[in-house]
């Protein structure tokens, strides 16, 4: 029998391949994970301004540039869904608090009401960006998440100050068909939602993404154009926003918003 | 022999490039079909899989091949599949520090190299019976053919399908306000199949030496 036979050097050699390979894999993960997070939160902070339009899609700025805008023109308050009440600064920096992660810890959220955005969990608190002029409030920019064909889509949505009127809308993460349903990160298709309209004269949140071409903003305002060839993906947006627009989700936030809450 | 050819040989200049066109991993020894259909609707997409491929299989035939002669034979595969999977691993961690847009596209794809067949094809086929320098070569030589199969494919898919090459607007589409209407199948898998297929004919016609006789 040859030496690398043996039972026991089979043991003996699969413990140090397994040794070693997680030591490699320990040290990358490791050495790597404040870049990794870094990238991430000035990922979601740029998409943040491209909601707000404070960024263009064209433009290509360095990481200080963007962060710059960022904190001069943003300010982040976290707001319990469930009340609409802002949270105290006091209680959590805002800054390092991580809503996507807050959703995934038993302790920070909760399991979703039953819905048909494939939504499962969701946060106690929320994270509002208030978009800022000096002093005044110009916009609020909200996240939103939901289920499309093949995966999460997860965006930011723009309203102005009467709470109702969409200013701008984002998909930084989605796994769309590229060309069909991944037509939700075109700018082009998201500039369609400026000047439309989530609410309806209730406050019920009425907005659905239609199959072909809504009119202009002005007359046809809580509608928007279909993307040809991605129903699922169309009709996965028409839910997350009615979702996330309802009590479920920013409703009563919002509804201190236009009375005037301010960061 | 001097040193430049011991390094670089005639069985190592086999090693690399017989497998880019030759022997290439998908055209030939159709292997890799998998992620070929899924990461082909974008050349860029096509590229960062093409080398991500690239270096795995190579650094993995190069871990082989280097205690190829310490493996048990009973834990082969298993052995192979722990070199791999770590490299994967280490790839997508990479990929996330230092191209993160691209790596929120990829992120499902390059998790999958895992089971990609060329890499583990190569170590089982190539690497345990060679030195680690020609397995090395192998393995770039085997992610190069897959790469360039990859971005063939891409090219005709990104072109037709979304009128762009490498994200430049080649046919301006109608959606974006242009006049080229985008061939929606081409962006959907199935696509992916009958290029493929067309290539592995166009191949086999130009070099027929590589059908198989029935």
């Amino acid at each position: 029998m040859r030496r690398t036979d043996s039972t026991r050097y089979t043991f003996v050699f699969a413990t140090v391949v397994c040794v070693v390979c997680a030591l490699l894999i320990a040290v990358s993960a490791v050495g790597l994970r404040d870049r990794q997070e870094t990238n991430a939160l000035l990922y979601r902070q740029k998409n943040v301004l491209l909601a707000a339009s404070l960024v263009k899609p064209a433009d290509d700025l360095p990481e200080k540039a963007l962060q710059k805008i960022f904190d001069d023109n943003i300010r982040v308050r976290l707001v319990d869904l469930a009340t609409g009440e802002l949270l105290p600064l006091a209680k959590q920096d805002p800054k390092t608090y991580d809503q996507l992660k807050a959703r995934n810890d038993p302790a920070q959220s909760r399991v979703a009401p039953p819905n048909n955005a494939g939504v499962s969990r969701l946060p106690v608190y929320g994270a509002a960006y208030f978009v800022m002029k000096g002093d005044a409030v110009q916009l609020v920019v909200l996240p939103i998440e939901g289920v499309g064909m093949w995966g999460t889509l997860y965006g930011f949505l723009a309203l102005e100050r009467d709470g109702n009127t969409i200013r701008g809308l984002t998909y930084y993460d989605q796994k769309e068909t590229p060309g069909l349903g991944g037509e939700v990160s075109n700018p082009r298709w998201q500039a369609v939602w400026n000047g439309r309209r989530v609410y309806n004269e209730n406050w019920e949140p009425q907005l659905v993404v239609i199959k072909g071409k809504a009119g202009p903003a002005e007359t046809d305002p809580m509608r928007v154009d279909g993307l040809s060839g991605a129903t699922i993906t169309s009709n996965g947006v028409s839910r997350l926003t009615a979702f996330w627009m309802s009590n479920h989700g920013w409703a009563r936030f919002l509804k201190r918003f236009r009375e005037g809450v301010k960061p | 022999m001097t040193v430049a050819t011991a390094i670089f040989g005639k069985g190592e200049r086999t090693a690399l490039f017989v497998p880019i066109i030759a022997n290439n991993p998908i055209g030939v020894q159709v292997l890799g079909i998998c992620s070929a259909l899924a990461v082909t609707t974008r050349m860029d997409k096509a590229l960062v899989m093409g080398l991500g491929v690239t270096i795995v299989t190579a650094c993995a035939n190069l871990a082989v091949s280097v205690v190829r002669n310490w493996i048990p034979n009973s834990i082969r595969i298993i052995v192979q599949l722990a070199i791999i999977a770590s490299l994967v691993i280490m790839v997508d961690q990479v990929l996330k520090a230092y191209l993160f847009e691209l790596s929120l596209e990829l992120s499902v794809f390059v998790g999958l190299i895992i089971t990609n067949c060329i890499v583990m094809g190569r170590a089982e086929g190539y690497a345990m019976q060679n030195p680690p320098w020609a397995s090395f070569l192998d393995g770039i030589g085997n992610g190069l053919g897959y790469s360039l199969v990859l971005m063939l494919v891409a090219f005709a898919r990104e072109l037709t399908g979304a009128g762009k090459v490498f994200g430049y607007v080649v046919l301006p589409v109608t959606t974006e306000g242009g006049w080229y209407v985008g061939n929606g199948l081409m962006l959907l898998a199935p696509s992916g199949l009958f290029i493929i297929a067309l290539l592995v004919w166009l191949l086999r016609t130009w070099k027929p030496e590589l059908q198989e006789k029935d």
